[in-house]
């Protein structure tokens, strides 16, 4: 009994002890719209991500607002009609890195990671598996990826209007690097 | 000894999950000021001028029509042979201040304004309650004086019209303004008539679909001679905006564009049905990109 009790204190402990963290608050996060009638890119350069090199989480936090567009009419239109920041001012994702043991983040170096978990935007929340790169240096970690995200499963729907000028398929990439927390 | 073990096993478990939020929770730096956006779709509620500005670096076209009153029937096609018109550009050199020229054809009038924001709408970490801004302009006619006999100076075509421009955008559909305005005319046509004239104005936009509104505009003269003598002004629209584009489709007992005509000049009595209909068409050209987007 007392043995339990004492393993799992060390167990506990440990996981504190060992618990590494990684911050950022400046990351990147641009997302291109590809459609036959018009170009558009936003770029994101306030990007909350954090990991834990412990347990693997591996979180983000995107204020919508922070989002500028090459026209400032398209920053106000994203905002107020397709992702309406008043009412759902973050987009979050929530996940963990499934290969985690192939990653060392005491050796600098370039790991391919993969990254599954949720991602809940506009008030809708999907599951969602991202593929990138970590690259480990002794400044901290940087991590890139591009992957898809279809706006529909969002509830995010394109106007008759502007059909044409807005991808139904948005291509996401992100570039972040996170600096040890002390 | 088994509840104690589950529980441990329980803490073991719940242990990942708050460690996540824990991580999320690395973000909360305290609320953050977000400012009230698109209080209004143009820079006009209908005639008059609206508390949005203008992003940096963008360049708006303004194309505002009015045809003749609708009332005079089918020989003058409800008002559609006639027609006024002002042509302007509206520049914003940083995101608070904006400056225009324009020139309409009811009096030939060229104007030449200015719109600052004084204050911004927020929530959050900065709280303010409204919008307001200042907006300013100074028209000169150029019409030909067919009288020779009297002395006529340059500064006579002088008209100016001062505003403060006070709004709230009460939820994302519906938002609200008033606009305390002086017209001063260096000329006036009678000993009688104000050189100053007063009016408060009120206006609002009520959003029917995300890219449709209802606009409406009540322009209240305060100057008692003036007040006499003209209309108030009241005009209702419906919006309508599709990308660069803003058409405003409306109807007013104005027949002057710029404030410097309609405030003190409304001679269309809505009553006996003198209104007209009227349209602002804006494009939206962006000059300068943001600082992200320069090459």
């Amino acid at each position: 009994m007392k043995k339990i009790i004492f393993f799992t204190f060390i167990l506990l402990a440990a996981q504190v002890v060992s618990a590494q963290r990684y911050m950022t608050k400046t990351g990147k996060v641009s997302f291109y719209s590809d459609a036959p009638l018009e170009k558009i890119e936003a770029v994101n350069h306030q990007v909350n991500c954090a990991i834990d090199t412990h347990s693997g989480f591996f979180v983000v936090k995107i204020l919508m607002r922070s989002f500028v567009f090459e026209k400032a009419l398209m920053q106000e239109h994203f905002n107020e009609e397709y992702v309406e920041s008043d009412k759902y001012p973050n987009a979050f994702f929530k996940g963990k890195i499934t290969n985690l043991k192939e990653i060392d983040f005491s050796r600098p170096g370039t790991y391919p990671a993969v990254i599954e978990g949720e991602m809940a935007l506009h008030g809708k929340t999907n599951k969602m598996i991202a593929k990138g790169t970590f690259t480990v240096s002794k400044e901290g970690v940087r991590v890139q990826g591009k992957f898809p995200l279809k706006i529909a499963d969002y509830g995010i729907s394109v106007p008759g209007a502007v059909t044409g000028k807005i991808a139904e398929v948005m291509q996401i990439r992100t570039d972040l690097f996170l600096k040890p927390l002390k | 000894m088994k509840k104690i073990a589950t529980f441990i096993f329980l803490v073991l478990f719940a242990l990942p999950l708050m460690a996540q939020d824990s991580l999320m929770s690395l973000f909360d730096t305290g609320p953050k000021t977000v400012y009230a956006e698109a209080t209004f779709k143009a820079t006009r509620v209908v005639l008059g001028q609206s508390v949005v500005n203008p992003a940096k670096g963008n360049l708006i076209f303004v194309i505002q029509h009015h045809f003749g009153y609708v009332n005079q029937g089918i020989y003058e096609f409800f008002g559609l042979d006639q027609a006024t018109i002002r042509l302007g550009f509206e520049y914003g050199i940083t995101d608070w201040l904006m400056v225009g020229i324009g020139r309409s054809s009811y009096g030939k009038i060229y104007d030449g304004n200015v719109k600052i924001k004084i204050l911004r709408q927020s929530s959050g970490k900065k709280n303010m309650p409204v919008s307001v801004n200042y907006f300013g302009s100074i028209g000169i006619s150029t019409l030909r004086i067919e009288d020779k006999t009297i002395d006529y100076y340059f500064t006579n075509r002088l008209t100016y019209l001062n505003q403060i421009l006070i709004a709230r955008k009460f939820s994302p559909g519906i938002s609200l303004q008033l606009s305390p305005s002086l017209v001063h005319r260096n000329l006036v046509e009678t000993p009688q008539d104000d050189n100053n004239v007063w009016a408060l104005g009120a206006g609002g936009r009520f959003k029917l679909s995300k890219h449709t509104s209802i606009n409406a505009e009540y322009f209240y003269v305060l100057s008692s001679q003036t007040a006499a003598q003209y209309h108030n002004t009241f005009s209702i629209g419906f919006d309508v905006e599709t990308g660069g584009h803003v058409f405003q489709l409306y109807m007013s007992n104005s027949e002057g564009i710029i404030g410097q005509n309609f405030i003190p000049g409304t001679t269309g009595d809505w009553l006996k049905g003198d209104f007209l209909i009227g349209f602002n068409i804006t494009r939206t050209f962006v000059l300068k990109k943001p600082k992200t987007f320069e090459k």
